[in-house]
């Protein structure tokens, strides 16, 4: 029953053939009104009876060793239980599907703002007063917070096709510019939060987390007990932007606590404890090269850079993914380096690689139009290349060309004229635009479907970080069984159900989606087989079978239940194809000539993703990613402390994500149709990413447009927009 | 956040008795109880004081309760159309929700946002005077350029007090005896010094129970020009408070206030001066603004707050005297 379908060939579009059309359409999500009535559980909405309340307690030294916590400092204070000091906790949260427990300091500090302890008390509120009068001593180490100061830098080899040198010293116009990017939170939402009840051996977890098959093992490994020990419940997220892709800190604390005091402990992070603690995306600098010929024939492509992260952790933001396949060239190389820094580690926030990566790429490539005197969406419709350009693989489907026409043509892009040209006021306007990609992923992914008459249910551990996974999987298995989507009912975030890729790498929608769409087809040869036709022969709609000249109702054919588990992975589809979402964002933007505010004025992205499975959630995302795109090109800027590397913007007053006022009435979403056979039986690609991928590039290139001037350190702020217009030609 | 006393106060002496820390909306101090950089042992609730919630005419101005929310105080018919720039600065600042819940007094007394100031692993010479200050080669782009001291670099983030400065408000205070005095809301603030912990004169005791608005300045043009980081909610990089009276070209009187530049709203009669009874010109703005920068910025990180300032006070005096384009502008006019 648990046989894995491995995708090796393409597959027959059978969500095009069942005819209950429910796939697709703009359904609302089934979970909806819970969340806006406030009868969605998210984790520290939990009541539970005895629960102790614990807070993390950070270090306030760069490196060292802690030597002493005086637990006389917080005696007086009521309501307060312990202090947990335990060589199981963890340092920070698991790095995404690592499976396994991150590092576990005992008293070594890598960073300020590390967890070193959690007091548990009675109350929330004396818990934290206790926490934050808490006396540690400490031995400190010297340490290196930036990465330009840091003696240990990690150069990989260079990634490279063709002999980039050669085509570069050949090339008759060149663009070599360098680009920074800052550090950036996730910024959910729902602070991290856990509550952990130990009892008879094993642990109930309850945890805002996205990938609960991995976090299962993660907690294992963590306290040193087996997998079946540990039951993990995430049936609402409140935004994870890879945050919560791993464990954290908060739920290994309250695990150890309420094993230790034998009552479920509640940890919820404070905002100011997740910026401290949770992973960021790493600050970036960039070094974009692009040679090409008078006509703009791309010949030489290099984008090297510099990121940052904290010793022992694996990741690297994978800056240069999309530059890797976006465009040809005779030659390309790719060089990456790694600082290791005493600093609050990163790990993957929404489109690692692509989010700040493509802000520098796709201004250099604009840059590159500029020189060549010819249009950037003509520069690019010439450069697309016939296959992958670092492996050879074939694309299996790619919608760039017509996104890049059809998103000119929806904008209105023949209007643009020259760079700073148009002015209202004192304010200059201009257009800019930008490829975008993000590749797309099938990821393993097990999901059961059981049928009762004209009622199903699908059950996965699969999450539902606010992108619409309930309504997707209920859409797909609706469609499947010929049912109305208010008959199914979807049950996630809890590891008892079968294991999903979880969400994140945009790759959710794709793994549990086509898990749901395996089972539900085991279900479909069962009801052919029962109604005495073929499958294909099979047509269910309404709540009804037909087939082989027979006509029965759902309920008289599935009386008793009907259960079917499926599990898919990825084959040899990946290893001939190369499969990715593209598409081309375009934005307008007004700038004001004193003061240097950006205020974007209108964008649109085209996009072709694959099969959409729900247009109104995938619209969501897809507006979600472009809004983040804005705040990766004008807003978002975490900023650490130079000298012990302290996260100085600790709330999201002083962190500033978009605000309603910074996004334009005018955004416009664009789908193109397209079915990718190649990546999965479903025929879909990665959604929530590709929103982000590419939008900041188009909102810098409109600045550039604007005032004619550049700016390469982001975002831009007013003083940096002032700074390039003072600056002499 | 540490176990207090709560007292709720029904009379203004009432709450002047009680010695311990006022508290109206809360907007700020709750935040700041909340990681201890302030304790206080009793909270005096002012909220159910009669009479301190009233907007009233006061002579040819307006006596603004200290309780008058910030919503009720921007959105009120006679502020819009006699002091608009009160309006449009108080809108300026925060969000709608805090504006519902913020009042007149909170907001004048609120505490800066130097990040080191809420970071109690840091030490602060505003939270505890001579502990040092994390700020000075810590990170800076929020700190002051104008009045500062080398203790503490922290600017006033009010936006609501700096149109008041503008204004030319007095603030009423009641002792802890009863007996009120008005003072002009520039004497509220102290410069930083080597006290920094001290924002404000105001004394154990003291309580702010209005503001008084002068008459209107009729005829008068008036911007709030605040630039930051974001569109809205965020707190300012510098602001241009700008109540302009003109004959033909000429500027009579220049009424201007400067926020998120100084640890209060900042003014500097000279430049003024430099305005009044000069016809508007671009050469005139841009001697005026080099005059008002004159001094360096005490912090590297705010440099950009000096070239900041100054082009916003030329736009905003281009604006206001119609040098400028107006398209996408936005003036007031107060009536008559």
């Amino acid at each position: 029953m648990t046989d894995t379908f491995t995708m090796d060939s393409p597959q027959p579009r059978l969500l095009d053939q069942t005819g209950q059309g429910v796939v697709g359409t703009p359904m609302n999500r089934p979970d909806g009104p819970h969340k806006v009535s406030g009868r969605a559980s998210y984790t520290a909405d939990t009541v539970m009876d005895n629960v102790l309340h614990g807070v993390l307690v950070r270090a306030t030294i760069a490196r060292g060793k802690i030597t002493g916590i005086d637990r006389d400092s917080i005696r007086s204070i009521q309501g307060v239980i312990d202090v947990i000091t335990d060589q199981r906790m963890i340092r920070n949260p698991a790095q995404g599907m690592a499976g396994e427990a991150p590092v576990q300091p005992g008293d070594a500090v890598y960073y300020h703002g590390q967890p070193i302890a959690l007091v548990v008390a009675e109350t929330f509120e004396g818990a934290r007063d206790a926490a934050q009068r808490l006396n540690i001593r400490y031995e400190t180490e010297k340490a290196y917070v930036t990465p330009e100061g840091t003696p240990d830098r990690e150069v990989a080899d260079p990634e490279t096709a063709g002999d980039f040198d050669a085509a570069w010293k050949a090339a008759e116009v060149r663009v070599d510019q360098k680009y920074t990017t800052p550090s950036h939170a996730a910024a959910a939402m729902e602070p991290h939060a856990a509550i952990a009840d130990w009892k008879d051996g094993s642990v109930t977890l309850r945890s805002s987390l996205q990938m609960i098959r991995f976090n299962k093992k993660e907690l294992a490994d963590t306290l040193g007990i087996e997998p079946a020990q540990v039951r993990i419940l995430a049936p609402f997220v409140g935004g994870g932007f890879g945050s919560k892709l791993g464990l954290g800190p908060e739920a290994a604390a309250a695990a150890i606590a309420s094993q230790k005091l034998g009552r479920p402990v509640r940890v919820v992070m404070t905002r100011q404890t997740v910026f401290d603690c949770v992973l960021r995306r790493s600050e970036t600098a960039q070094r974009v090269r692009i040679g090409a010929t008078q006509d703009g024939r791309i010949t030489a492509i290099s984008h090297d850079d510099t990121v940052s992260n904290l010793d022992g952790e694996g990741f690297s933001e994978p800056v240069s993914q999309a530059s890797q396949f976006l465009y040809g060239a005779d030659g390309l190389s790719f060089t990456q380096t790694v600082a290791r820094i005493a600093a609050t580690p990163a790990g993957s926030v929404r489109a690692p690689g692509e989010a700040v990566g493509m802000l520098g790429f796709e201004s250099a490539m604009d840059e590159l139009a500029d020189s060549l005197g010819i249009d950037p969406v003509e520069l690019r419709l010439r450069n697309l290349p016939d296959t992958h350009p670092m492996d050879g693989r074939e694309f299996s489907v790619r919608g760039l060309a017509d996104c890049l026409r059809e998103g000119a043509e929806q904008f209105g892009w023949a209007q643009r004229g020259t760079a700073g040209t148009r002015r209202e006021g004192d304010w200059l306007i201009g257009m800019g635009m930008a490829s975008a990609a993000r590749s797309s992923m099938l990821v393993k992914s097990a999901a059961r479907v059981r049928l009762t008459g004209d009622r199903a249910v699908v059950e996965t551990d699969m999450t539902d970080i606010g992108t619409g996974t309930y309504a997707i999987l209920a859409q797909i298995a609706a469609e499947m069984l010929g049912l109305s989507p208010d008959n199914v009912e979807v049950r996630l975030g809890n590891s008892d159900l079968p294991g999903a890729s979880g969400s994140g790498g945009s790759f959710g929608a794709n793994s549990a989606g086509s898990a749901t769409f395996l089972a539900a087809r085991k279900i479909r040869a069962r009801l052919a087989e029962q109604l005495g036709c073929s499958e294909d022969d099979l047509t269910l709609q309404g709540g009804r079978a037909r087939g082989g000249n027979r006509e029965m109702a759902l309920t008289d054919l599935a009386r008793d239940e009907m259960q079917a588990e499926a599990t898919i992975e990825s084959g040899m589809t990946a290893k001939s194809h190369f499969s990715s979402g593209f598409g081309a964002h375009f934005a307008e933007v007004a700038v004001n000539e004193w003061t240097g505010e950006v205020r974007v004025r209108r964008m649109l992205g085209v996009m072709s993703m694959g099969r959409i499975l729900n247009e109104k959630t995938a619209r969501s995302q897809a507006l979600g990613g472009m809004i983040w795109g804005i705040g990766a090109a004008l807003t978002e800027d975490m900023q650490s402390d130079r000298r012990d590397g302290h996260v100085v913007t600790r709330d999201l007053a002083n962190y500033h994500v978009p605000s309603h006022a910074d996004v334009p009435g005018d955004m416009q979403v664009l789908f193109l149709e397209e079915r990718d056979d190649w990546a999965n039986p479903i025929q879909t690609k990665g959604i929530g990413e590709l929103g982000i991928s590419g939008a900041g590039a188009a909102v810098l290139n409109a600045i550039a447009h604007a005032t004619g001037k550049r700016i390469y350190d982001f975002p831009a702020l007013p003083d940096r927009v002032i700074a390039a217009m003072e600056a002499a030609l | 956040m540490r176990p207090f006393d709560y007292f709720r106060a029904t009379a203004t002496g009432d709450a002047a008795m009680a010695s311990g820390q006022i508290i109206a909306g809360g907007t700020n101090l709750l935040d700041l109880m909340k990681i201890q950089v302030v304790n206080p042992e009793t909270l005096v609730d002012i909220t159910r004081i009669e009479g301190l919630s009233e907007i009233v005419c006061h002579g040819d101005g307006l006596r603004i309760g200290a309780l008058v929310t910030n919503t009720a105080l921007a959105h009120d018919t006679r502020v819009r159309a006699g002091w608009p720039l009160l309006s449009r600065a108080i809108l300026a600042g925060a969000s709608a929700q805090i504006r519902n819940k913020a009042t007149t007094g909170g907001n004048l007394l609120q505490r800066t946002r130097c990040p080191y100031f809420y970071d109690t692993s840091q030490p602060c010479n505003k939270r505890t005077p001579g502990e040092g200050c994390a700020a000075q080669g810590g990170s800076g782009r929020m700190l002051a350029i104008f009045g500062t001291s080398e203790h503490c670099l922290a600017a006033h983030p009010s936006d609501m007090a700096v149109a008041l400065t503008a204004l030319q408000a007095e603030v009423e205070i009641r002792a802890r005896k009863g007996d009120l005095r008005r003072i002009p809301i520039q004497q509220l603030y102290r410069e930083p010094g080597d006290r920094p912990d001290r924002d404000t004169v105001l004394e154990a005791g003291d309580i702010i129970t209005a503001v008084i608005l002068p008459a209107p300045l009729i005829g008068s043009r008036q911007v709030y020009r605040k630039v930051r980081d974001r569109a809205s909610y965020a707190f300012g990089l510098v602001s241009v408070a700008a109540a302009i009276e003109m004959e033909g070209d000429t500027i009579m009187r220049a009424h201007l206030s400067y926020g998120s530049v100084a640890p209060h709203p900042w003014t500097d009669d000279a430049v003024a001066e430099m305005l009044e009874g000069q016809a508007a010109s671009d050469a005139l703005f841009a001697n005026v603004a080099d005059a008002l920068i004159s001094e360096g910025a005490p912090h590297p990180d705010t440099e950009y707050k000096r070239t900041l300032l100054r082009r916003t006070f030329i736009a905003t005096l281009r604006q206001l005297t119609v040098l400028a384009d107006r398209s996408g502008t936005d003036i007031a006019r107060t009536q008559a």
